[in-house]
């Protein structure tokens, strides 16, 4: 007898807004003026920040950091619409989401100076820490979002992760959770084309990223990721499907880094200057900015006053990290339990022995 | 050369050597791995023995497990140490023991190279030294070279050795020291320390990335103390003839390494020492180790790891006991 087909399958691909910040009306979600400028100016505050973070690398007064941009759009269009009670997980790219959820500029800065610090999260903020190892936050906003589903809240749990965390078996193991226990938990892909040197046409021979989502029956959509009102608009649906306990959602926010992987890293050893000037040119901010100009809504007084405010939040940020009191040894040891056990307490003071031992010694030399 | 130049010239020799010989990981071919450790190797060699995988540290620790059984001697690259958990159940449940499981009958010649140590600025996760659990699982050799010539001669062994071998790269010395390296083929036998100085006071032993402290160490004391300097290479199998016979002759001991004192290589060797020459002793063994806390990110973590004081310090204390 023939072969049938018993299961076909199709991906949305989401734009409401073109590279020109023309709009599809009929998709266009309702937007007042103030929140259409509040993102505007969240995503000028993250490139300053963005910028800033790199300059100050340069001078050696950062470690290694992860730039955002590109990104914005993804990262404003998402964690905009979370609620102060839902829960957020970063990767290390999210300096934008982080921002948006309301984390203060120079606990972000302490932490990519290297200061722990910098991952003591606010008390009332729901975000999580920063996640290096690769895609191992996927399952943890998982059980996040079993956790407000056992306790009957209607928080949602939102994670970031880019295109090459979903060649890991974290990713899956995650998806497969969510749909099987229908938990509130969304998915939020960054594919900007790059996990460190290896192409998305490398990492994965899915025809789409979002694809992988409905292996595990997870409604999964792929977005223009520069076109903010096409993430915000699957965002919100997502919220709400969620909210109404009706499982998880993935979400490729399709969107490119235009800087390298990181601070250490040189992109000119793996991919063309010309795949990056093609791509500058769909800049979510330079869209949205378009479109606000079109909407009579932007000038260049405004985009000044904008520029302005964004460069003094980053900049009394960085004064603030600056004055900020160096840590003491002790710290690295009091938070490993919630008592110190006596061996720390023990290679605490000899530490601190030796500390003092070689203090002494360098006055000794200096006299 | 330095130890980035001499472990890039061992995997050229190596994969011009044995064509059953490829090179698998993150970021390692076009990109010439984020340390350059592989650099120009996929150009040399092509995208057939020198191969970017997909980002799955699993996946790539697993595959070369399958690779190796079937009859090639892959050389996985772990981008940094801290990113090899993922594969754990691989190393532990599987690589570990295929030649154990089936009397011989599958064997798993096959390496992970990855760096460790702190001091080099990095994020959370790219700093630890945890080769204690590799050295805890039993069937696995773990390799620990302190400078460029260790590191082409032990590398060299590793890729030849008919079992699986953890190699630790140490980064905070990847370009730190410089010296003559031969082009020409030469090994290091595994299992083998090195007695980088022979001395009759104390036995100082030490590897990888410790070595230039305890070196540095040496030099400060050497005319105060006759210090015997041992330089592990191997942590498992460990040399313990060379331990053994050092400690008889010295009477005292020093460990130092730069992983968490609670169950480091101090703490085996300190037992060892107890079993087999405890009645030599002139003093108790000393351990000079990094502290039972999570590496600490960069503006602290030159707090954690021992510096020369603690070396010195550790040295001190057991002459004057």
């Amino acid at each position: 007898m023939p072969k049938k087909v018993t299961h076909t399958f199709d991906i949305e691909y989401l734009q409401i807004m073109d590279e020109n910040g023309n709009v599809d009306t009929e998709l266009m979600p309702n937007i007042p003026d103030a929140d259409l400028k509040k993102f505007y100016e969240q995503m000028h505050t993250i490139r300053a920040f963005d910028k800033k973070c790199l300059a100050l690398q340069r001078q050696g007064k950062l470690g290694t950091y992860a730039m955002v941009h590109g990104q914005e759009a993804s990262q404003v269009g998402t964690a905009s619409l979370l609620h102060k009670e839902d829960w957020m997980f970063p990767s290390y790219r999210e300096s934008g989401a982080m921002i948006v959820r309301g984390m203060p500029l120079a606990t972000l800065l302490q932490y990519w100076a290297g200061d722990e610090r910098g991952q003591h999260i606010p008390e009332g903020e729901n975000d999580f820490t920063v996640a290096i190892p690769i895609a191992s936050q996927i399952p943890h906003a998982v059980g996040a979002a079993w956790a407000f589903k056992y306790k009957g809240t209607k928080q949602a749990s939102m994670v970031y992760f880019g295109d090459g965390s979903t060649s890991k078996g974290d990713f899956h193991e995650a998806m497969n959770f969510a749909a099987v226990f229908q938990l509130p938990v969304i998915f939020i892909c960054q594919n900007n084309q790059f996990a460190i040197s290896l192409s998305r046409n490398k990492q994965t021979m899915s025809a789409t990223i979002a694809q992988k989502g409905i292996a595990y029956n997870v409604p999964s959509i792929q977005v223009d990721g520069n076109d903010i009102f096409a993430v915000l608009s699957a965002t919100a649906e997502a919220l709400e499907r969620a909210r109404a306990g009706n499982g998880p959602t993935f979400i490729e926010c399709v969107t490119y880094r235009i800087s390298d992987h990181t601070t250490s890293d040189d992109a000119s050893r793996y991919r063309s200057k010309e795949e990056v000037e093609e791509w500058t040119k769909k800049d979510p901010i330079d869209r949205l900015k378009k479109y606000m100009e079109s909407k009579g809504i932007w000038n260049q007084e405004y985009q000044n006053t904008v520029e302005a405010n964004a460069s003094k939040k980053v900049e009394d940020a960085v004064k603030q990290m600056e004055s900020v009191t160096p840590q003491t040894v002790d710290d690295l040891f009091s938070y490993v339990f919630a008592e110190m056990p006596p061996q720390l307490k023990e290679q605490l003071a000899y530490l601190k022995q030796m500390e003092s031992q070689k203090e002494t010694q360098k006055e000794s030399q200096k006299k | 050369m330095n130890m980035v130049q001499a472990i890039n010239l061992t995997l050229k020799k190596e994969l011009a050597r044995d064509n059953s010989v490829i090179l698998i990981g993150e970021d390692i071919g076009r990109n010439g791995g984020v340390f350059r450790v592989t650099d120009g190797l996929q150009k040399e060699f092509g995208e057939k023995r020198v191969v970017d995988t997909p980002l799955a540290e699993l996946g790539i620790i697993s595959i070369a497990f399958g690779m190796a059984v079937a009859g090639l001697k892959p050389v996985a690259e772990i981008q940094f140490g801290g990113f090899v958990y993922s594969g754990m159940d691989h190393i532990i449940d599987h690589i570990s023991r295929i030649r154990n499981r089936t009397r011989g009958r599958f064997t798993c010649p096959m390496v992970i190279r990855t760096p460790y140590s702190a001091g080099i600025r990095a994020l959370e996760h790219h700093s630890e030294s945890m080769e204690s659990i590799f050295v805890h699982t039993p069937g696995l050799k773990v390799v620990i070279p302190s400078s460029p010539y260790e590191a082409k001669g032990l590398l060299t062994s590793a890729i030849r050795d008919p079992d699986p071998v953890i190699f630790f790269e140490p980064s905070r010395v990847y370009r730190a020291i410089k010296e003559e390296v031969p082009e020409e083929d030469y090994t290091i036998p595994l299992g083998k320390a090195n007695v980088a100085h022979e001395g009759s006071d104390i036995t100082v032993i030490s590897y990888g990335a410790m070595m230039k402290t305890v070196l540095q160490a040496f030099e400060l004391l050497k005319s105060k103390y006759s210090i015997e300097v041992i330089d592990l290479r191997t942590l498992s199998p460990l040399d313990e003839d060379t331990i053994i016979n050092s400690v008889k002759k010295t009477g005292r001991c020093v460990v130092v390494h730069e992983a968490p004192k609670t169950l480091g290589m101090g703490a085996e060797i300190t037992a060892l020492i107890n079993e087999k020459a405890m009645l030599n002793l002139e003093a108790p063994v000393e351990r000079v180790a990094s502290f039972d806390i999570p590496v600490p990110f960069l503006q602290m973590e030159t707090h954690y790891f021992p510096d020369i004081n603690r070396v010195v310090a550790g040295i001190e204390k057991v002459m004057n006991f």
